[in-house]
């Protein structure tokens, strides 16, 4: 076999890419882990930025690469479920912050759908980027909905939903140990709701309890967005 | 590790036909999510203990092992921005800036919220983990 022969064999098959998928993630996270795990570090940028790299350097195509990488990609729908284990350990705290949780779940879940929509308008975004843009602070599979019903285009949602969770990662030690909150709750809360998953994986590097009220919130603004959506987008564009 | 990675997936298969079936607004695993916490409640009556969620147990070895790469699952679905680098950059700066400022508006109306009504109704700081 020629090393052209073994490139088209093995980059047409799913092996490679999901190789690549789990060592870009394994350098990423060392990464992160020499920096003392700084927020800039954040290890899906880092791993992102490797993997699509690579994709343009080899020309590959991003749905080639897909196939390989879908069995990471499915694991999220269990991951999802399995949030359900720290809710259970944790369930008298839970408990017992219900009702600051719902108040915090409505006005941020509001201010999350306003905000994005009114700054993008003011900076002169059509209305297809408006439309896809309102969910962005829910996770994936649930945005990408919200954003067809709505006359977005839901794979562009799913990458701003992923520049989100970023952000979010990256921004929200910094500005609550700015604030001097040190409320593990009220912190994990905030982010897993501005910032689905991905802030939901950072509060669970930062503190345990901070992760459980991160999957929580994560988990209520996927049932909230949904409702809310339709109605504020009909008032503000 | 079967047993508990097969709970899973039940209680997921159990929530997208629930959605499917009965159309309701919420993601299949989030249901899934319920049912798995109302498993885990039926389980304590049952044996009177936690050891359903145990991080030796089955289904706590599963769940905190895929918890632990909860970031790397976003990969995947990430590197999908290769696709639309180009409409990005035509709209890079309002989509950008919106993104930003949005978030951490979104974080500090949340954490606010969540704080003032907290003191309002005074639960003590102290086990809430502050």
């Amino acid at each position: 076999m020629t090393p052209f022969a073994l490139w088209v064999y093995l980059s047409a098959s799913p092996l490679l890419w999901l190789t690549v998928t789990l060592l870009a993630w394994l350098l990423a996270d060392r990464i992160a882990a020499a920096t003392g795990r700084h927020p800039l570090a954040n290890p899906v940028l880092i791993a992102v930025a490797v993997v699509a790299g690579l994709l343009r350097l080899t020309g590959t195509e991003y749905r080639l690469y897909f196939d390989g990488a879908q069995f990471v990609h499915f694991l999220l729908g269990p991951a999802t479920v399995a949030l359900a284990v720290p809710l259970w350990r944790n369930r008298r705290l839970v408990l017992r912050t219900v009702v600051p949780m719902l108040g915090a779940l409505v006005v941020g879940s509001v201010v999350a759908i306003v905000s994005t929509v009114a700054i993008a308008m003011a900076l002169g975004a059509p209305k297809t980027v408006l439309a896809s843009l309102v969910p962005k602070s829910v996770t994936a599979a649930v945005a990408m909905a919200v954003s067809e019903g709505l006359g977005g285009i839901p794979a562009l949602t799913a990458v701003l939903v992923l520049t989100t969770g970023v952000i979010g990662a990256i921004v929200v030690t910094p500005v609550m140990n700015a604030l001097g909150i040190r409320d593990w709750a009220a912190r994990g809360f905030a982010v897993g709701l501005a910032a689905h998953g991905i802030g939901t994986a950072r509060a669970y590097t930062v503190h345990p309890i901070a992760g459980v009220f991160a999957g929580i919130a994560m988990g209520l603004n996927a049932v909230v967005t949904p409702l809310l959506a339709p109605l504020l987008a009909r008032i503000l564009f | 590790m079967v047993v508990g990675f097969a709970l899973l997936l039940v209680c997921q298969l159990i929530g997208e036909a629930a959605v499917r079936g009965l159309g309701l607004p919420v993601p299949g695993p989030v249901v899934g999510l319920l049912l798995l916490a109302a498993a885990a409640a039926a389980m304590r009556r049952a044996s009177g203990d936690d050891r359903f969620v145990d991080p030796a147990a089955p289904l706590g070895r599963v769940a905190d092992g895929l918890l632990s790469i909860l970031a790397l699952l976003f990969v995947p679905a990430g590197v999908g921005v290769v696709q639309y680098l180009g409409l990005i950059g035509e709209h890079a700066v309002a989509i950008g800036v919106s993104l930003v400022a949005s978030t951490v508006i979104t974080l500090l109306a949340t954490v606010a919220t969540f704080l003032a009504i907290r003191r309002a109704i005074g639960v003590d700081d102290e086990e809430a983990g502050s």
